[in-house]
């Protein structure tokens, strides 16, 4: 083997080169392969162009919108995932966690390669691997195995286990299943091996995080309630794909000098860094700060919906206030250290403050580009309404406001935003909806810009409306869960997002060459 | 680390770390090929062990992400709880051509979202009435296939009642998909479950459902492309070339493929399959049924494709014969011009390979035709005659793994140091921490094709971009010892 480390790149020899290699983009628009593709046509029993056509009209139609809302039964590119994601997600934070997911194995194997194509990270998790036996019988075998085979393997300080719907529908219970694992040995008595009921039935991902993070705390803080509190504070992201976010957040605490503890603190999880070796664990809230975190002054979560039972586990086993605040956007950010100031009795770092003048002033920049413009916006509901705060303020008009869980609260909290404010009156917010019913609102009712997650590709594409990727999975962008969008840093990353992708519409829309119209230099 | 012993002691190194029980399992699926040996030594299609770090999938992922999903101009339904769909969805590069929404559908998702209420009281109701649903909302769908979650084997649905119901009703196929995740050890699986509904649920029909092409009659040299999901295009280039030796492919089963094609395959005179470990239920029943033959092929890089092409056209005429030899002649030129500009930058680089159910046999040669060794090889859900036919692709000290644990793996990269590791998305960045070069090759790493001569063209170049990539070269500290 040659070194990768010390890489030298042989120079080419041989003979004549052989030029530009046509791959997947260039091969298939050749004239060879069209000719291809029209010649295997009338092997695929296809319909006829016209009428292909006709439809595809039609289903741009407020007829077919409304059969579309019509629909009961049936989902369509859905706007998101199952309980066992978010578990997963969750536990990846902790110091030298072992995600286990169990059930059977294909899950696994899902949750991995989806937050792998995210992150462009290693993912690392184990599963029961329970198959037909296991239907009949139960997973405690697979269990018990599972647990000492990834005990003694992998070596992690615990092993966070979630259930998937095949274990969630032959009622297996996992916590009297740990405990015979234990009783018998093939664990020790004394490892943490917290549980959750995530079954993909009920709720989404959010939901799984929050049954993770709560069955995380409740093994973690046993017995640890002191007297006194510890004099930090807790602090909680929720299902925040943006491990910029978690170091903004720290950032700005060092700054006040703030003593924390942040439940689950994944950012280095899923942003470690090359060095050559590969390391396993990188989960960067430890054990003991997390069991001592029933102690603190106060728990501050970042998404309301997403956390309500971890909140209530806190308030009433650790008697803990707990804050809710969303610190995206400029409002957002301000009451948040507003109220963070005044909790702690730590003045606002100056710093902020001009970080705050910063961002304003980009925002006054790029605001003529932003105003007035319609957008569509979908995602988790939390996320969502983050999104939807910084577009009032910017004076862009939310209309379409989608989520793909039914949940009162949050669809009312959404309207009285958007009411409140004047470029919020003419948006509809819909709840348990997908991404088909958000094509035929698109093609109803156009939208300048759409913001989501890649799904959302194939709806710019079908109905030409630029789509700014802000959310979770972005598989077709890199990097993106690199950059804040928390506080003035990531409000400043998000308004250069927004406008510039104006801008880069602008320019698609007026580089015709044979006419230099509207194609301008600056802008 | 040469030779077969010092392999072989590197195994079982690696297997200490297991728990008894696990290290008795897991040792016999890993061997290291000897000369003259007559099998791989790896026992395969057995559970993975639990709590290790398998990179298999399930059934469900079988049936619907590789053999019924590619098929474009379907509605495949997830059925069940929201998750299986959703990350399977639109992932797998089953490139097609048609309008997505209108007359196809493969980067569709379409679920039954299971909540708990389904559980509860069933989820037949909410199947026949989505399926009405999507008749009214797609009307030129050629049909649906259900495939099964876990819940819906284990609470007792009967789909195959709501199939045979929608199909009467909409004069369409409608095909139960028995799929649930937990059964069978692998995907593997889902592959036999899949193309057993196409023997029992959509061939029985194929007369009535098929539409002819204007004209058509059988020909001599109808053969159809089998197990070919055209991942990056794959399947195109294998079609042209199919087509330049003088035969005429009815079907694509099943990239790019449509329920049309699925139903012409009675008609041709040989099914010439790619990925034999997803597909070969299928063609023995076709051989069985209507004395269809099969063959494989394989059109991973110029020496296989030319043994490929010789041997499928040994089925024919000396017509055919005189064409393949023509058209393998028509692409030497180019191919050296490739091979000289790629095989000095790639001469003797070692690869670990680690796939599904034919890659890690089929690829190898094509490595070959870039200088390059491959020293360990497996399966992620392949069976024994799988490392049968692997035989014939492996040298002397080569390291077989089954099933390989994440752990197994990388300890054996460690000790072996690959310049390459080719396997899939789960294992690709454990590698490039280490600072091993790695390509995906279950999705060609977003690239492709790479079959037929267009596709080695593009394979040497990513080869080539991976291992001589600069970025290696900046990964050391330079301040740090």
């Amino acid at each position: 083997m040659t070194d990768n480390l010390d890489n030298t790149i042989p120079t080419p020899c041989g003979t004549e080169d052989p030029g530009r290699i046509k791959d997947h983009f260039e091969l298939f628009q050749t004239d060879e392969y069209k000719e291809l593709f029209a010649y295997k046509r009338q092997f695929e029993g296809a319909h006829d162009p016209e009428k292909i056509a006709e439809i595809g009209e039609w289903t741009k139609s407020w007829e077919y919108r409304e059969k579309n809302f019509a629909r009961e039964s049936l989902t369509i590119n859905p706007v998101k995932a199952c309980q066992p994601l978010g578990a997963l997600f969750v536990a990846a934070g902790f110091e030298e966690t072992l995600p286990y997911s169990h059930g059977s194995q294909g899950c696994v194997a899902y949750f991995r390669s989806h937050l792998t194509r995210n992150y462009k990270e290693p993912f690392q998790a184990v599963s029961s691997s329970m198959t037909e036996d296991a239907a009949v019988f139960g997973g405690l075998n697979n269990l018990k195995q599972g647990l000492e085979n990834a005990y003694t393997l992998y070596k992690p300080k615990m092993i966070a286990l979630c259930t998937t719907c095949m274990a969630e529908v032959i009622g297996d219970d996992i916590g009297a299943y740990i405990a015979t694992a234990k009783n018998e040995g093939h664990i020790p008595e004394d490892f943490p091996v917290p549980c959750a009921h995530t079954p993909s039935f009920v709720g989404s991902h959010i939901t799984g995080y929050d049954n993770m993070l709560k069955g995380i705390l409740t093994t973690l803080t046993k017995d640890k309630k002191a007297e006194t509190t510890n004099g930090k504070y807790n602090f909680n992201l929720g299902f925040d794909p943006y491990v910029g976010n978690t170091r903004e957040l720290k950032r700005i605490l060092d700054l006040f000098g703030i003593d924390h503890t942040i439940l689950s603190d994944n950012s280095d999880a899923f942003d470690s860094p090359n060095t050559g070796e590969f390391k396993m664990y990188n989960g960067l809230t430890t054990l003991e700060a997390a069991g001592d975190s029933i102690n603190a002054e106060g728990s501050f979560f970042f998404q309301k919906y997403t956390t309500p039972k971890s909140q209530e586990f806190l308030a009433k086993e650790g008697g803990q206030k707990t804050y809710n605040f969303r610190p995206f956007g400029i409002r957002g950010t301000d009451e948040f250290l507003m109220n963070l100031s005044t909790i702690t009795g730590k003045p606002i770092p100056q710093e902020l403050q001009v970080e705050r003048g910063r961002a304003i002033d980009a925002m006054t920049d790029s605001q003529s580009w932003v105003h007035g413009k319609r957008v569509a916006v979908y995602g988790d509901p939390d996320h969502v309404i983050t999104l939807i705060n910084l577009l009032l303020e910017f004076g862009a008009e939310p209309v379409h406001v989608l989520t793909g869980t039914l949940n009162e609260p949050f669809a009312a909290e959404a309207r009285e935003i958007l009411a409140a404010s004047p470029y919020g009156k003419d948006a509809t917010v819909w709840c348990g909806k997908d991404l088909w019913h958000l094509r035929s609102l698109l093609f109803t009712e156009p939208v300048d810009l759409l913001i989501g997650n890649s799904y959302g590709k194939f709806l710019s594409r079908d109905t030409g409306t630029p789509l700014l990727r802000i959310g979770y999975p972005i598989f077709d962008r890199h990097h993106m869960h690199r950059y804040a969008t928390l506080g003035y840093q990531g409000a400043l990353n998000q308004i250069t997002w927004l406008v510039n992708a104006f801008l880069e519409e602008a320019d698609a829309k007026t580089g015709v060459v044979g006419q230099d119209i509207s194609f301008d230099l600056i802008r | 680390m040469t030779t077969v012993d010092d392999r072989k002691e590197l195994i079982q190194e690696v297997l200490e770390a297991y728990p008894a029980k696990a290290k008795k399992l897991r040792s016999k699926h890993l061997d290291v090929h000897a000369e003259g040996e007559s099998d791989c030594g790896a026992k395969s299609n057995k559970k993975s062990v639990p709590g290790v770090m398998t990179t298999r999938g399930c059934a469900f992922a079988g049936a619907k992400g590789v053999v019924y999903g590619p098929i474009k101009d379907m509605i495949h339904v997830s059925h069940g709880p929201v998750g299986c769909g959703y990350y399977s969805w639109a992932g797998r590069r089953n490139y097609y051509t048609g309008t997505t929404g209108v007359d196809s559908f493969g980067t569709m998702q379409f679920t039954s979202d299971f909540q708990e209420r389904d559980i509860v009281f069933g989820g037949d109701k909410k199947l026949a009435k989505l399926i009405d649903e999507a008749e009214e909302l797609f009307p030129l769908n050629q049909g649906t296939t259900i495939e099964s979650e876990c819940p819906v084997g284990l609470i007792g649905d009967d789909i195959e009642a709501v199939a045979r119901a929608k199909a009467k009703e909409t004069g369409k196929p409608v095909i139960p998909v028995r799929c649930e995740g937990f059964r069978g050890v692998s995907q593997s699986l889902g592959h036999h479950i899949a193309n057993d509904t196409v023997r029992d649920w959509v061939l029985p029909k194929a007369d009535d459902y098929r539409k002819l092409p204007e004209g058509f009659e059988p020909g001599p040299y109808d053969v159809n492309i089998i197990g070919d999901y055209n991942i990056g295009g794959d399947a195109w280039p294998s079609r042209k070339l199919l087509e330049a030796i003088g035969l005429r492919v009815l079907c694509h089963f099943s990239g790019d493929g449509t329920f049309n094609e699925v139903v012409m395959t009675p008609l041709a005179k040989i099914n010439l399959i790619h990925c034999y470990r997803s597909m070969n239920y299928i063609c023995r029943f076709m051989e069985e049924k209507y004395g269809i033959g099969w063959m494989e092929y394989n059109f991973f890089g110029p020496t296989q494709i030319a043994k490929s092409l010789r041997k499928i056209a040994e089925q024919f005429d000396d017509v055919i014969q005189a064409k393949v030899e023509e058209v393998i002649t028509s692409h030497q030129a180019r191919v050296d011009q490739i091979i000289a500009k790629y095989r000095p930058r790639l001469e003797g680089k070692t690869v670990m390979i680690m796939v599904g159910g034919l890659r890690p046999r089929h690829v190898i040669p094509a490595f070959e035709d870039l200088g390059m060794n491959v020293i360990g090889t497996g399966y992620e859900f392949g069976h024994g005659d799988d490392y049968k036919r692997t035989l014939e692709y492996v040298n002397d000290g080569t390291v077989i793994y089954d099933d390989v644990s994440g752990y197994e793996f990388e300890e054996f990269a460690k000790q072996l140091k690959p310049d390459l590791i080719a396997s899939g998305v789960k294992e690709k960045y454990v590698f490039q921490k280490m600072a091993v070069p790695f390509r995906q090759m279950h999705s060609w790493d977003y690239s492709g094709p790479y079959h037929g001569y267009e596709g080695f063209e593009v394979f040497a170049r990513d080869m080539d971009l991976a291992i001589n990539n600069p970025t290696w070269g900046l990964v050391k500290t330079p301040w740090e010892q």
